[in-house]
């Protein structure tokens, strides 16, 4: 079984997020980046514990710079096999899925695993994008996910309950919470994840198709107002007409 | 947008039942100096993985079990699977093969979660696998370091003695020989992991008078490991006595890559450079404590942590854990050149254990009477802290070392 994950680096989710360039690019000055849970703890650990127990070969891709071989190497360290960096920026997602497609192209896997969604820009748009890129199946937000020869059982939390289907390999899905539980790489696996390949590559030149004008943060919260419990007639002005809730 | 609501803190808010979430654990690592920036990938990696298990599997039980005085023996498992026992054991025996700088910051992370955890896996490392390790037999080497890589077999290490602990030299512990075997009598007590320890490292005089090593293993007739009750510090790690009694032990057990002091000095040092890096990791969850607590605590309308008394407290702490983070990340260079010199490695067990029940003391006036509750670590860490300002080379003693280095008297004696 060859199982492609797809990986991305994200800010810890303690950062204090502000901006530079006018307010066009995130300030990356003292932030600590961790790989993405949830490509971490379920699309990559399932694919390692698949691997565990029917053989075969995970791959973890990235796009991005050097600077992320960190990330790589824990993911190497929590048991991938091997590799692949596309040497580049991830400008936007469509630009990322176009990278992906074609790693994918080049190798043979009968599964492309990622997170349900990053958790800097919370897209969730990446695996639907592979997947016609590749003209594969997509199953999005999977819970769940068993292999029985070359069909794939997967479970999806819908609305109210859930959805148990069946694919065909190849195919592309989503992990969400459920899928499997988070792994602490040990020393030994640090270790080794030295002597596994990483192999960089140039990225298709294509040009992205957005660009980002400007960020916004939240407004400031503002001071709370107290309304006393007799004056109701102001409360409800106050909704309509400062908080415009009602 | 970059979003925080998107995913709970911390990974262990998503473990399977059974593991309660540690909402309280917000530990982040202090790095004023961009320290960081001297550690490798590998490095991070292992702080990481560390620091990671710790939240996991220490944090939301330890208060616990330091309140009841019992040994979480469930995490043997676990601090086995990580590789916390003998990481800087090379590989071919079971160990993880890592330099001191990451086998330094292992124990960091795991005092960080309590003093105790480190201590039985520092005693573990650097008291019973390094001895084997260094001054054993390839026989020995195989048949013991694996299993206790894993955790499988637990080991303890005994030198000090009820009459004899800042001078080992005049221990009484001794064994004669009777043939195939040698015949082992003495006691030697405050033993980390002795209740539950599968073998025993033990330093006695030979029928010449010279320190050795033995390994003792369980289940020897007359060998007992009494339990030490009654702790105030190092509650959630188990202590006590072995006593040997002509207890049977065949030659084999004996380590015989060393003679004299120098055998049980050279686990010292490995074991005292551990600490320095540990002791770091109780004062930053000290200082961290303090810190979030102070920014939230209101007194007189505004945060405590804009009165300037508070302030002077904090900064302090803060300069004091980056002043002793730069002594162990050099130690540790010099040690992974094979260069640190039993002498520098007093000087940053002392130093930095001493920094950090200063900042213990000091973290638990700015939490005032909440600092003294086991809804949060500082008492633990002061409780546990002035063990680890005793064992390993006391405070003073440590002192006298680097008094000897400098002047080239002793005044010890």
């Amino acid at each position: 079984m060859n199982i492609l994950v797809c990986i991305s680096k994200v800010p810890d989710t303690t950062t204090k997020i502000s901006f530079t360039d006018n307010n066009s690019k995130f300030n990356e000055a003292g932030v600590q980046f961790i790989l993405n849970p949830y490509d971490e703890w379920y699309a990559l650990v399932r694919a390692v514990e698949i691997r565990e127990s029917l053989g075969g070969e995970v791959t973890v891709l990235n796009v991005g710079r050097a600077d992320n071989e960190q990330i790589i190497r824990k993911a190497l360290a929590i048991g991938a096999d091997k590799a692949i960096r596309v040497d580049a920026d991830p400008a936007d997602a469509f630009y990322v899925a176009r990278q992906i497609a074609e790693q994918a192209r080049a190798g043979s896997y009968e599964m492309i695993l990622l997170g349900k969604e990053t958790i800097d820009y919370n897209g969730s748009i990446l695996g639907g994008m592979v997947a016609e890129l590749l003209d594969l199946p997509y199953i999005s937000l999977a819970s769940h996910l068993d292999v029985e020869g070359q069909t794939a059982t997967l479970t999806r939390d819908i609305e109210g309950g859930k959805e148990v289907l069946q694919v065909t390999m190849p195919f592309v899905a989503s992990a969400q919470k459920g899928m499997a539980e988070a792994r602490i790489p040990n020393m030994r696996g640090i270790m080794m994840s030295k002597s596994k390949p990483l192999n960089v590559v140039p990225p298709v030149d294509i040009a992205p198709p957005t660009r980002i004008e400007a960020y916004q943060l939240p407004p400031e919260k503002g001071q709370v107002k107290l309304i006393a419990p007799d004056n109701m007639e102001e409360l409800v002005r106050l909704l309509h007409e400062e908080a415009k809730a009602i | 947008m970059l979003s925080k609501n998107s995913l709970p803190l911390h990974p262990q808010s998503t473990l399977q039942a059974g593991h309660k979430a540690a909402k309280s654990d917000l530990f982040q690592g202090v790095d004023y100096y961009q320290i960081d920036e001297l550690l490798s990938t590998e490095h991070k990696l292992v702080r990481d993985a560390t620091r990671d298990f710790v939240k996991r599997e220490v944090s939301p039980i330890i208060e616990d079990y330091a309140q009841r005085a019992a040994f979480p023996r469930q995490l043997i498992k676990g601090l086995g699977e990580i590789g916390a026992f003998g990481p800087q054991i090379p590989s071919e025996y079971g160990g993880g093969g890592l330099d001191q700088i990451a086998y330094g910051l292992i124990m960091q992370e795991l005092e960080r979660g309590d003093s105790g955890i480190r201590s039985t896996a520092s005693v573990q490392g650097s008291l019973v696998m390094y001895p084997i390790y260094a001054f054993g037999s390839e026989a020995q080497k195989h048949r013991f370091l694996p299993k206790l890589a894993t955790g499988e077999w637990m080991g303890c290490f005994g030198l000090t003695e009820p009459d004899h602990g800042s001078n080992p030299a005049g221990m009484t512990t001794h064994f004669t020989d009777a043939g195939d075997h040698v015949l082992l009598n003495g006691a030697k007590m405050w033993i980390s992991n002795a209740p539950f320890a599968d073998i025993a490292v033990v330093w006695a005089k030979n029928p010449e008078g010279k320190i050795q090593g033995v390994i003792v293993e369980r289940g020897m007739e007359g060998f007992q490991t009494p339990e030490t009750h009654g702790k105030w510090s190092l509650r959630a790690s188990a202590t006590g006595e072995l006593v040997f009694d002509n207890v049977r032990v065949p030659k084999e057990n004996i380590l015989p890559g060393v003679t004299g002091l120098r055998g049980p000095l050279s686990c010292l040092s490995s074991a005292r450079y551990g600490i320095a890096w540990g002791a770091i990791g109780a004062a930053m969850d000290c200082y961290d404590t303090a810190l979030r607590y102070a920014q939230e605590r209101q007194q007189f309308g505004r945060p405590i942590a804009g009165f300037q008394l508070q302030q002077k407290k904090l900064a302090e702490f803060v300069t004091e854990i980056t002043k002793a983070q730069l002594l162990a990340w050099r130690l540790g260079v010099l040690k992974n050149e094979d260069r640190a010199t039993p002498a520098q490695i007093s000087m940053a067990k002392r130093n930095n254990v001493d920094m950090a029940l200063h900042i213990a003391r000091e973290s638990r006036q700015i939490l005032g009477g909440m600092g003294i509750t086991g809804e949060y670590p500082i008492m633990r860490h002061m409780m546990n802290l002035e063990s680890v300002i005793t064992y390993e080379g006391t405070h003073d003693i440590h002192l006298l070392i680097t008094g000897m280095d400098i002047t080239g008297l002793n005044a010890f004696q």
